[in-house]
């Protein structure tokens, strides 16, 4: 299935999760906050957190800034 | 001995904060905040680079000495600012959050009646808000009422360096709210951080005073020695000022 990572598309495997998407861009967990659809999933959820056709995820961090 | 600065329940001992943007690159901004003495860091929130070709911020900002301070610059609206927000608790595991509603592109000028809308949500969501707002005492009076830590007011433009444009606004706001005051955006130099302090504000927040010096390290450990010079003048009273002279050695006892 076709989904929106930061704006860009991106297909996914059936049975992907948030933690899946993560793992697959090896981005670590414990640094990044995770936005579907506009609104926030918690960390607790990412392994649960079961990805749609159409999802438009935000994956964030923090950066340089005042 | 001077009381340290308490915000949310969190007491620090510096009372300059420093942003980390706008560095030539991570060692100087690195030794940069060693050499400001800064406890507190202000960050952005952006989406992460997917190939992760860039070094990551907090691969530089060790967690263990500094907070975080996640800001929500570039939000236009109260709704972006609190999803900004709730992304910054999720990353960073702190609720304290630098409020920002931008309301103009040309000034970085609050939008203050979203700032306070915002503000209103994110205390009852249970986040340590610090709003950086304009320098209008009703403004911080009311952000104050609605649960707010501290309050930010400008000094002059973000990034502007124009220093402290209205003492007297300042000072009013000093007088009108009881949560600590910290200026926020405009300082450029180490005077204008003196001043500040010496109005008898709490604290003093700069990225681009001692990012955007020549020598950012240098200018850093200027600022530290400015805050804290300026706190002691502020605490140490100041003498009042008079249009003429007063002598300073004795008119008795002269010979001549």
């Amino acid at each position: 299935m076709e989904i929106l990572v930061n704006g860009e598309p991106r297909i996914v495997g059936d049975g992907a999760t948030v933690r899946s998407l993560l793992r697959e861009l090896s981005l670590p967990e414990s640094r990044v906050a995770v936005e579907r659809n506009r609104s926030l999933v918690r960390k607790a959820e990412f392994e649960n957190a079961a990805l749609a056709e159409g999802d438009r995820i935000e994956i964030v961090t923090f950066v340089g800034g005042g | 001995m001077d009381t340290p600065l308490s915000i949310g329940g969190k007491t620090f001992r510096s009372r300059l904060l420093v942003g980390t943007g706008k560095y030539p690159d991570y060692p100087t901004m690195v030794r940069a905040l060693e050499a400001s003495g800064a406890e507190i860091v202000t960050v952005a929130v952006r989406r992460v680079n997917l190939d992760r070709s860039k070094e990551s911020l907090l691969d530089h900002v060790d967690l263990k000495r500094y907070t975080l301070l996640p800001n929500t610059a570039a939000c236009y609206t109260a709704d972006d600012a609190i999803r900004t927000c709730l992304l910054a608790r999720e990353a960073g595991m702190s609720n304290f959050v630098k409020l920002e509603v931008i309301g103009d592109e040309k000034t970085l000028f609050p939008d203050t009646e979203a700032l306070l809308a915002a503000a209103k949500v994110l205390v009852k969501e249970g986040f340590i808000v610090l709003p950086y707002t304009n320098d209008d005492p009703i403004m911080a009076k009311k952000l104050e009422d609605a649960g707010c830590a501290a309050v930010m007011p400008l000094a002059a433009p973000i990034g502007s360096g124009l220093g402290i444009r209205n003492p007297y606004n300042l000072k009013i706001l000093l007088d009108a709210v009881k949560v600590p005051v910290i200026v926020d955006a405009g300082v450029g130099t180490a005077s204008d951080a003196a001043v500040a302090m010496e109005l008898g504000c709490d604290g003093v927040l700069m990225n681009t005073g001692i990012a955007g010096a020549k020598d950012p390290v240098t200018m850093a450990e200027a600022m530290r020695e400015a805050v804290s010079a300026g706190r002691k003048a502020f605490r140490a009273g100041r003498i009042p000022r008079k249009l003429f002279a007063t002598a300073s050695s004795p008119l008795d006892g002269t010979f001549f």
